[in-house]
């Protein structure tokens, strides 16, 4: 062994920077899940009938469905019985400012280093912040307001705005999609919603940051995104969690409309917790996350840049169902410790001319796995339809691994898909030509890494794209070196 | 500056540097010359600390200090600088912000603050007219897609950017058109100074021509078996290496 992989490993072995527990009070439903904890949910969040009706169908749907064996992770059968499926932080009192903002809440917020402050919305960023299942903290709503956006926390969303979400609430995802949706849908506690009026270009960012806090919780997002005819969107999602002993299941839902001519850029970055050295702890990250392109020359541009979990299994997809509609996948996933990655996505398509890219930089270090999954359909429908997929995997140290599962089904001629793939070592070689530059081991990775990277954090904003970049070297840093 | 003495080394279980023993003071340019596989780039990696090279036995002095004890980083902050042989590519790190990063850690380790951005290409300007540097070369990743002769090129400018003490340029030639082997070795000339070396490491005669040594050396069966002044290449040139074959036997090199 060299000094080199030796220095991962020691690296490999420091501590997760964000892991502390915040003290918030919860307000907690009993462990278990049955359709009382469901009836319990719907009551405790005031819901309307369909709502629950909703809920429960999804409930007794679930309770048919064996969770999916296919993806290539492995871990302990999960005890549904044992989590709790709902805690919500009790805040002091009505907000209506961010200074009254519980504290506690403020300054995990800040020991994150996410500004929720003034200077963050002079930014042009509205943050609507989600602890423990239920939104605190909502900004910049009265700019959005005055353009017709609607961007508020999914409960509210049921309650103001009942009717859109009614229409949409599973078009993209329905509530019998697979095991993990199914569940979320059944039991998901709260998350964004986001409406965007016909011709309106939104003028911010438009960003939540996610956090998993009470213990022993699952936690289960929804989102949901709506564009109307020729409008524009950008949203960003971040999150990190708090250091654990157990396991803790998130199940996200996340759909995404667009209509004629409207785009949305989704962009994720993704820091859980990844569970100490041997694997424990970690966050089980099983999301489902799909876009409709539903309108003529819409298109749907997936970003992730995914760090954390112990075990990540997500694949944003596209459905392409508008003629020249585009989808965009754009992927990086590290793993490192013993963290598994089973991550792609899907692209579907059913218009004509419709057009796909997905780009995937898989870096897997320590013990990791990474593996890349993806599913490109051209439907008969889809004359002309064009894919193109670019997957390449990074290897850093020798216990790693790295796999591609691509999947194409072709039932029009006219397609065209093309598809690359590669795999690459962080060679020796560049590492010691970075040292013999001065540069030492730590940075040299970090620096090989993230260039490996470029073409991704090219496609996040700005901002994001520096965090990412941040996040990668904090995660190499105490992951790989 | 460098003393060298008995230095024996191997790779993959394989003994490749038998004893060998060199000492170069400051201010000289010395060059070592020798068939293929005789070990002359693995000198030169050891002297930088790869990690593959074992030593086993002897001692490299540099700077009065024990180099051997060193980490690679370390080597390189205190001024010792490798133009590789087979320059090594970095896709999607700007070859502009490596150099900056480089120059930066060698400047921390000398108690120098960092330069930023401006203060930073004010100094490459100046280095890429003398190395004659077209600019878009420094926009693109480290050595990635750059052409054999481009890389060898870069080398020399990091080289003249990073201002080391103990330049090893091993095989730097090799693949420079002709113009470009005169803009390389003006680069290393304007290098030589009193406080400073140089081990060029070549196979050819003509590159000499412009960086005169002053002491050459016949690099053979992992030892240096015979050394002398610029004419030593002259005749290695005229007579090639069968006899230096012939000479490392005598010495008991192979
Ligand atoms: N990493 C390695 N693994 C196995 N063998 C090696 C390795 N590096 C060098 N060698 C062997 O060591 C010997 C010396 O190699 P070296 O590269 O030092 O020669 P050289 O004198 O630089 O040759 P050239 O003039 O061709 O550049 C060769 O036989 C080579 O095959
Ligand atoms: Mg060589």
């Amino acid at each position: 062994m060299t000094t080199d992989t030796k220095q991962l490993e020691t690296l490999a072995k420091s501590e997760y920077k964000w892991g502390f527990v915040s003290d918030l009070e919860a307000d907690a439903a009993p462990p278990g899940l049955n359709e009382e904890i469901v009836r319990f949910i719907s009551l405790k969040k005031n819901e309307p009938q369909w709502l629950l009706d909703w809920r429960l169908k999804a409930y007794r749907k679930w309770t048919t469905m064996e969770a999916p064996a296919w993806p290539n992770v492995h871990y302990p059968p999960i005890d549904y019985q044992a989590s709790v499926y709902y805690s919500a932080p009790k805040p002091k009192k009505k907000l209506g400012s961010l200074d009254e903002l519980d504290p506690e809440i403020k300054s995990t917020f800040d020991k994150l280093g996410i500004s929720l402050d003034e200077q963050k919305m002079l930014a042009g960023v509205a943050v609507d912040a989600v602890i423990d299942s239920v939104s605190v903290a909502t900004t910049f709503k009265t700019k959005l307001k005055e353009l017709g956006i609607i961007f508020c926390s999914f409960s509210e969303a049921v309650k103001e705005h009942p009717d859109l979400v009614r229409k949409y609430l599973g078009s993209v995802v329905p509530y019998s999609d697979n095991y993990f949706a199914t569940l979320n849908s059944a039991v998901f506690s709260d998350g964004s919603f986001c409406y965007i009026p016909e011709g309106v270009r939104c003028p911010m960012e438009l960003s939540t940051y996610f956090r998993i806090n009470a213990a022993n919780t699952g936690q289960f997002e929804r989102t949901l995104i709506v564009a109307e005819k020729g409008s524009y969107v950008s949203y960003l999602e971040g999150c990190t969690a708090p250091m654990r002993d157990e396991n803790q299941l998130h199940a996200a839902v996340v759909e995404l409309v667009a209509m004629e001519d409207a785009q949305i850029k989704y962009s994720t970055v993704q820091n859980w917790y990844p569970g100490d050295a041997e694997g424990r702890g970690g966050i089980y990250n099983f999301v489902t996350k799909r876009g409709k392109c539903a309108g003529a020359r819409s298109k749907i541009s997936w970003t992730q840049v995914e760090t954390g979990s112990a075990i990540t299994w997500k694949y944003p997809s596209v459905v392409l169902q508008g003629d020249y509609s585009v989808g965009e996948f754009y992927s990086v996933a590290l793993t490192s410790k013993r963290q598994q990655a089973d991550t792609g996505t899907k692209m579907i398509h059913i218009g004509k001319n419709t057009k796909s890219t997905i780009v995937s930089k898989g870096i897997s270090a320590g013990r990791g796995q990474n593996s890349y999954r993806g599913l490109v359909k051209i439907a008969k429908s889809a004359e002309n339809a064009r894919n193109f997929s670019q997957c390449d995997s990074m290897l850093i140290g020798q216990q790693c691994g790295a796999h591609t599962f691509p999947y194409i089904e072709v039932a029009n001629p006219t397609a065209t898909v093309e598809h690359e793939a590669s795999t690459s070592k962080v060679g020796e070689d560049q590492i010691f030509y970075c040292n013999q530059r001065g540069i030492d081991t730590e940075n040299a990775v970090s620096m090989i890494v993230n260039g490996f990277c470029k073409e991704i954090f090219n496609e996040l904003p700005m901002e994001f794209a520096v965090e990412a970049q941040k996040l990668l070297g904090i995660s190499l840093e105490g992951s790989v070196g | 500056m460098l003393e060298i003495k008995n230095l024996h080394a191997r790779v993959e279980g394989k003994e490749i540097l038998k004893g060998l023993n060199l000492s170069i003071q400051a201010g000289e340019v010395h060059a070592i010359m020798g068939p293929n596989g005789s070990g002359k780039s693995t000198l030169a990696q050891v002297l930088c600390g790869r990690e593959e090279y074992e030593v086993t036995a002897g001692t490299v002095t540099y700077a009065g200090k024990d180099l051997l004890e060193m980490d690679p980083e370390v080597r390189a902050r205190e001024g010792i600088f490798l133009a590789f042989q087979y320059p090594v590519e970095i896709p999607g790190v700007g070859n502009t912000y490596f150099l900056r990063t480089a120059l930066n850690a060698i400047r921390a380790h000398r108690g120098l603050e960092e330069l930023d951005a401006m203060d930073f290409l004010e100094l490459t300007r100046e280095k890429m007219k003398l190395l004659k540097m077209d600019e878009s070369l420094l926009r693109r990743s480290v050595n990635e897609g750059f052409s054999g002769g481009e890389k060898k090129r870069n080398e020399i400018f990091q080289m003249a950017v990073l201002d080391p003490k103990l330049a090893i340029l091993d095989e730097t030639d090799s693949g420079l058109d002709i113009d470009a082997l005169r803009i390389v070795s003006d680069g290393v000339n304007s290098l030589r100074g009193k406080d400073r070396a140089v081990l060029v490491v070549t196979h050819y005669q003509r590159l000499l021509e412009y960086i005169v040594p002053d002491f050459v050396h016949v690099l053979a069966g992992g030892r240096i078996v015979r050394s002398g002044g610029k004419e030593l290449a002259l005749e290695l040139e005229a007579k090639g290496y069968a006899w230096v074959d012939d000479l490392a036997a005598k010495t008991g090199a192979r």
